[in-house]
């Protein structure tokens, strides 16, 4: 266990839901999720399509601003590298690495994050949670998961990532949390 | 204008009964009662106890030992009258952090850090008249029983209807006070409905409060009461919005939600 | 999910007075209510409180060790009474 919990963490066996608002239960049929570059049209994939996309096992320990973290969690999904590929961006370019993303979700909810800490496996859209399809209070029909930064920053309910030139802060990072989250150098709150 | 005494409170209200902020205290558990299977009273004796509106709640927060916090608000079950110490009347919930803290570690003489007494709106005094309806669901009725006990202790001559909807006897908390008032206080009446298992040869309610039940109740009353409803989030808005459609106006029905909060 | 009661304790801490009585006005869809009425989240990274009748955010509150962050876009008003009963 050591080294694997970052400062001010402890560990927890549950699974808490923390939650800004009602749990949203959009049905599958109308779901859809969406890459949005800055030019050019979206590219959108429906529950079936999205389901065909190349799927793997992610198995990651998060971690809460609220100080619990929660090890070896074991999750399927997609990861970003392949939804941004199959939307004509390539996620190696160091241009497309350079923008940054604004994931937003049903419900109102959303969360930036630099492209460069989307690619490279750093994160995934996720449907399955420890080998069930995952629960709506903790995000289904689907979440995004980006295990190295606080687990605020893996948004419940998602339904697209729009891609914007200037980093635009979220629904908690404009109130006081930091704008990137890293839990290692305990990056909770603005200023930290 | 020199000499003028300046009337009124200026800036804000203070806080009701004493110039003393908002501030956390530490207070010693003298008593821990079981009323159910799953819920206990705990008697709490304050440092700086001021008399609480009957209703109201406090904030009690739990530090452990490696800094890690919890906090939960419980409404105050006794009276203001009981001076310097207030009952806290928990539900354990079997993932609750604090809940379960309080049930399974707290003995008498450990200490709790707790705020309040807090809360403007699910109140109910003496002065604000009656009749009174008030609906319960679960341990929803701890700020409900606050008002009984207030109310007795004040002698009020207000006319109550209390109707509890529990799962089942074992579950009821306070049935023997309840009981007790309800033979001794004849403008008081105790309304019970089981939902899942009922006392031998129970004859009354066994179902989910609906408008019919409501509508029975009310019809005991012959004046539009002043109403409180309080349980899980789906009963106290299924039971405000039948209330509302009995005529009730929605100024005279308070709710208050209890549930884990996580 | 709970109601603005369950807030009051960090509303009284923030503005100094009870709270639950003060009524919001939501920005999105015009209702006005008690705070103690409104539906709050109150353990997520912050406290939230959403209008009872169309689930808008109307306040949101995030208290850090050295500071508390208030967002009350959502309301376009809020009247809170001079006087406590």
């Amino acid at each position: 266990m050591e080294g694997r919990v970052p400062p001010g963490q402890y560990v927890t066996l549950g699974f808490p839901v923390l939650s800004a608002g009602p749990t949203p239960h959009t049905p599958l049929d109308e779901w859809s999720f969406s890459i949005d570059p800055q030019e050019g049209e979206s590219t959108q994939w429906s529950w079936p399509s999205f389901q065909e996309l190349p799927t793997q096992e992610f198995v990651v320990d998060i971690h809460c601003v609220t100080k619990w973290s929660k090890l070896d969690t074991r999750w399927e999904g997609v990861m970003i590298d392949t939804l941004l590929e199959r939307a004509g961006l390539d996620p190696s370019d160091p241009s497309v690495q350079g923008q940054f993303g604004v994931a937003y979700c049903d419900g109102g909810y959303t969360t930036n994050i630099p492209v460069n800490d989307l690619v490279g496996g750093k994160a995934f859209v996720a449907y399955r949670f420890d080998g069930a399809p995952l629960a709506p209070e903790h995000g289904g029909p689907a979440r995004l998961v980006v295990p190295h930064l606080y687990f605020w920053k893996s948004a419940k309910w998602i339904r697209g990532l729009r891609l914007t030139p200037v980093d635009m802060p979220g629904f908690w990072e404009s109130l006081g949390y930091h704008n990137y989250g890293d839990p290692w150098r305990e990056q909770r709150y603005q200023g930290d | 204008m020199a000499g003028a005494a300046v009337s009124g409170r200026l800036g804000g209200a203070p806080r009701q009964g004493a110039a003393c902020p908002l501030v956390w205290q530490l207070a010693t558990v003298t008593a821990i009662r079981p009323e159910t299977p799953t819920v206990k009273t705990f008697t709490l004796t304050l440092p700086d106890w001021m008399p609480h509106r009957a209703g109201q709640h406090y904030d009690v927060r739990l530090t452990a030992p490696d800094g890690y916090q919890a906090q939960r608000s419980y409404s105050v079950a006794s009276e203001p009258e009981r001076t310097g110490e207030i009952d806290l009347t928990v539900e354990r919930l079997e993932d609750g952090e604090v809940s379960t803290y309080l049930h399974d570690v707290l003995v008498p003489g450990d200490l709790v850090e707790l705020r309040g007494p807090v809360g403007g709106y699910f109140v109910w005094e003496p002065g604000m008249g009656g009749p009174l309806l008030l609906v319960a669901g679960g341990s929803g009725v701890v700020p409900l029983m606050a008002m009984l006990r207030h109310r007795a202790a004040r002698g009020a001559r207000v006319p109550v209807r209390l109707l509890y909807s529990v799962r089942s006897p074992e579950q009821t908390i306070y049935a023997e006070e309840l009981g007790h008032l309800d033979k001794t206080d004849p403008l008081l009446d105790v309304v019970y409905t089981y939902t899942r298992s009922q006392p031998k040869g129970w004859g009354g309610y066994a179902r989910r409060i609906d408008r019919r039940m409501l509508d029975e109740v009310l019809a005991t009353l012959d004046q539009m009461p002043l109403a409180y409803v309080c349980g899980p989030t789906l009963m106290v808005e299924r039971t405000a919005e039948e209330l509302v459609a009995t005529g009730i106006p929605a100024d005279r029905i308070r709710t208050e939600r209890f549930g884990p909060t996580g | 999910m709970l109601d603005g009661n369950a807030a009051a304790g960090l509303l009284e801490e923030l503005f100094g007075r009870d709270m639950t009585m003060s009524l919001s006005h939501c920005a999105h869809c015009g209702n006005q209510g008690a705070l103690a009425t409104s539906h709050a989240y109150v353990q997520a990274p912050g406290f939230i409180l959403r209008c009872a009748i169309c689930e808008a955010v109307m306040l949101r509150i995030v208290s850090t060790p050295d500071a508390y962050f208030v967002d009350a876009r959502g309301m376009t008003n809020l009247r809170i009474p001079r006087y406590t009963a």
